[in-house]
């Protein structure tokens, strides 16, 4: 039995079948990739597992409870953080803020008027934020306008933001989508690390073969909505139907 | 000190200084002399000042920190009006608990109001304000006469209850506000030679609040509710997938700058016991909009500035008339006189809003951040030219 639970789900829009039937398990403590051709899918997939779509039929578990029917801030307080493919994190505000915000979170829920106290004054907040800033290598940018920064530093605060929150589950939506291949390789360096010290499951979404096979213990390939084929990556590599599926039947 | 560091509690006594002092800072010139009509230190306009002041700085709590621009917030200055209104008809003439009651009823409504309109954000949220502002001065106009006295707005009469007070003073006239006995409108004059400076009870209590409503915005600026805030402006999908609800926070934010605009209603009504539908009408709320944009919006200071700004306008620009300007243009000849006062002459009196509105779009188009991106950049010019002077002295010592 996985962490992440996904049964039958399929999901229609108009005339158009986005995902079929969809099962799959996540296990704890692995890093599993969802790849697959464009259209296949796996945005759709994502969506249902974060509150953004609810799914027409199947169900989503998530640590034995159905994640469906929630609001995307509940799904987050259950423990499952998302990385987006454009980085989404707080343009306008500081860098050290934007890791204060997810750690503020954690620590205090979905609401707190908390308006008497000042930031300073909660220190707890603060030296998590600021432990964090060190682990991403952030330090020195703290004072920084987080837009300012290159896509690259963005992706890099803003997985940072999601492990302050401490997610039992992080998902990944084509993380290195659009970066020179040195901030690709960063990026991969960076989640090597995360999975090697922290006990966190992953869950990742990507067109880079390079980034799935340097990562992966576990592949999903999805075509046209449905799983082709789920095993180790050695196996997928030679695998004619996902040869099949992303070049097409002539080749 | 309180709570603030150091540049925030600089902040706070400056403004405690400028209105503590403001009977003589404005009143610069002499009564007598041809200046004077510049002169803003009139406890009506100095009451004005600082009550407008109260209802930008919480407007700033709810657009300058989420971004949602509300036009509907002077609905909630209405409110405040009669609710202290009634206070004074029917519980006694003490400005406390009408104070209080205004908060209290505004917050409920902007409660009310808010809930249905946050259900949308942006010219979405903007429209449905709007429509509720305009709906309560309909009905306060019409329907609610029997609770607003309709066009002829809400007074006091001579058979009002008072069940605290008196209806009637000894010699039969209507009792006036006070704060435990203090008369809001008793001024004590102080002539200073060619100088004649006015200090109000009501200005000095409505300065006060003023202090603890600014000292209480620094306070939520600073606080991780704050922070909250400008991150709901900044990217509410950032919020909702880092497990934050975005919907308390903002109703919190407009409520509680519903309860600031219910509170400077209040003391509108505490200075001058009246209250009309026409303080509801759409214009008074986009005013609010025009101080806090104007002053700086986002910034603390701003909003005070702004609406100092404005209400200086209003009420001295618009007293200049064509005889003024003869006046002052009396060294011309005759006939250059008479064109110059005819070009000036659509800009004052009731033209003010023309010369504000040529300001104001100056103001947005060279500087976004409102008078305080204006004085940051002088400051930084003086800096700049100091360092200049610094370094140009530094590279000559060696020479020498």
């Amino acid at each position: 039995m996985g962490i992440l639970e996904v049964k039958n789900v399929g999901k229609r829009f108009g005339g158009l079948q986005a995902l079929g039937d969809v099962n799959l398990s996540v296990k704890e403590n692995t890093v599993h990739a969802i790849i697959g051709p464009n259209g296949a899918g796996k945005s759709t997939l994502l969506n249902c597992l974060v509150g953004k779509l609810i799914p027409d039929t199947g169900s989503v578990m998530f640590d034995g409870q159905s994640v469906l029917g929630r609001k995307p801030y509940e799904i987050n307080q259950m423990g499952i953080s998302r990385v987006f493919q454009t980085p989404e994190i707080f343009g306008d505000l500081s860098v050290l803020e934007n890791m204060l915000i997810p750690c503020f979170a954690k620590r205090d829920g979905a609401f707190s008027l908390n308006a008497i106290t000042s930031v300073p004054s909660e220190k707890d907040v603060l030296e998590k934020a600021e432990a964090m800033l060190e682990e991403m290598n952030m330090a020195d940018k703290r004072h920084m306008h987080a837009a300012s920064m290159s896509r690259g530093d963005k992706r890099r605060l803003e997985i940072g933001m999601c492990l302050s929150q401490e997610p039992r589950l992080l998902l990944l939506d084509e993380p290195t989508a659009g970066m020179a291949r040195a901030d690709t390789n960063n990026t991969i360096d960076l989640l090597k690390e995360i999975k090697e010290q922290r006990d966190i499951t992953i869950a990742i979404i990507e067109h880079d073969m390079h980034v799935v096979f340097s990562l992966a213990d576990r592949i999903t390939v999805l075509a046209q909505g449905t799983p082709l084929v789920e095993d180790d990556p050695q196996n997928i590599r030679g695998n004619p139907k996902v040869r099949e599926a992303y070049l097409g039947e002539s080749a | 000190m309180f709570g603030l560091d150091n540049k925030d509690t600089r902040l706070l006594l400056v403004v405690a200084v400028l209105t503590l002092c403001a009977p003589f800072i404005l009143n610069p010139f002499p009564t007598d002399s041809a200046m004077a009509q510049f002169n803003a230190g009139y406890p009506d306009l100095m009451q004005r000042f600082v009550i407008f002041g109260i209802f930008a700085i919480g407007f700033n709590i709810l657009f300058g920190l989420t971004g949602y621009l509300s036009f509907g917030h002077a609905a909630f200055l209405g409110v405040g009006s009669y609710s202290a209104v009634w206070m004074f008809k029917l519980l006694s003439m003490n400005v406390v608990p009408a104070i209080l009651l205004s908060v209290v009823i505004s917050g409920l409504f902007a409660l009310l109001i808010g809930f249905v309109s946050l259900r949308r954000s942006g010219i979405y949220f903007s429209i449905l304000t709007l429509a509720f502002a305009q709906m309560s001065f309909n009905l306060a106009y019409s329907v609610l006469t029997p609770i607003t006295n309709g066009e002829t707005g809400l007074q006091l009469t001579l058979d009002d209850p008072r069940v605290l007070g008196v209806s009637a003073t000894a010699d039969g006239s209507i009792p006036v506000t006070n704060l435990f006995g203090m008369e809001m409108r008793s001024t004590f004059e102080m002539a200073l030679g060619p100088w004649a400076f006015q200090f109000n009870a009501g200005y000095y209590l409505c300065a006060l609040i003023l202090l603890a409503a600014f000292y209480l915005s620094i306070r939520i600026f600073r606080s991780p509710f704050g922070m909250m805030l400008r991150a709901v402006k900044s990217n509410q999908q950032r919020m909702n997938y880092t497990g934050l609800n975005t919907k308390p926070y903002t109703l919190a934010a407009f409520v509680i700058s519903g309860m600031y605009a219910g509170l400077a209603g209040g003391l509108m009504a505490s200075m001058d016991p009246l209250a009309g539908a026409e303080r509801m009408q759409w214009t008074a709320s986009g005013e609010v909009v025009l101080m806090t944009i104007l002053g700086g919006a986002g910034t603390l200071i701003g909003p005070v500035l702004g609406a100092g700004f404005i209400k200086y306008f209003e009420n001295i620009f618009s007293k200049i008339n064509d005889h003024v300007l003869h006046s002052w243009f009396s060294f011309m000849p005759d006939g250059l006189e008479d064109f110059v006062v005819f070009i000036i002459h659509p800009f004052i009196g009731k033209g003010w809003h023309l010369t504000l509105g040529i300001l104001f779009m100056l103001v947005v188009v060279f500087l976004p951040g409102g008078l305080v991106e204006g004085g940051q950049r002088i400051a930084k010019w003086v800096k700049g030219r100091k360092n200049k002077d610094d370094s140009a002295s530094a590279t000559k010592t060696p020479a020498e």
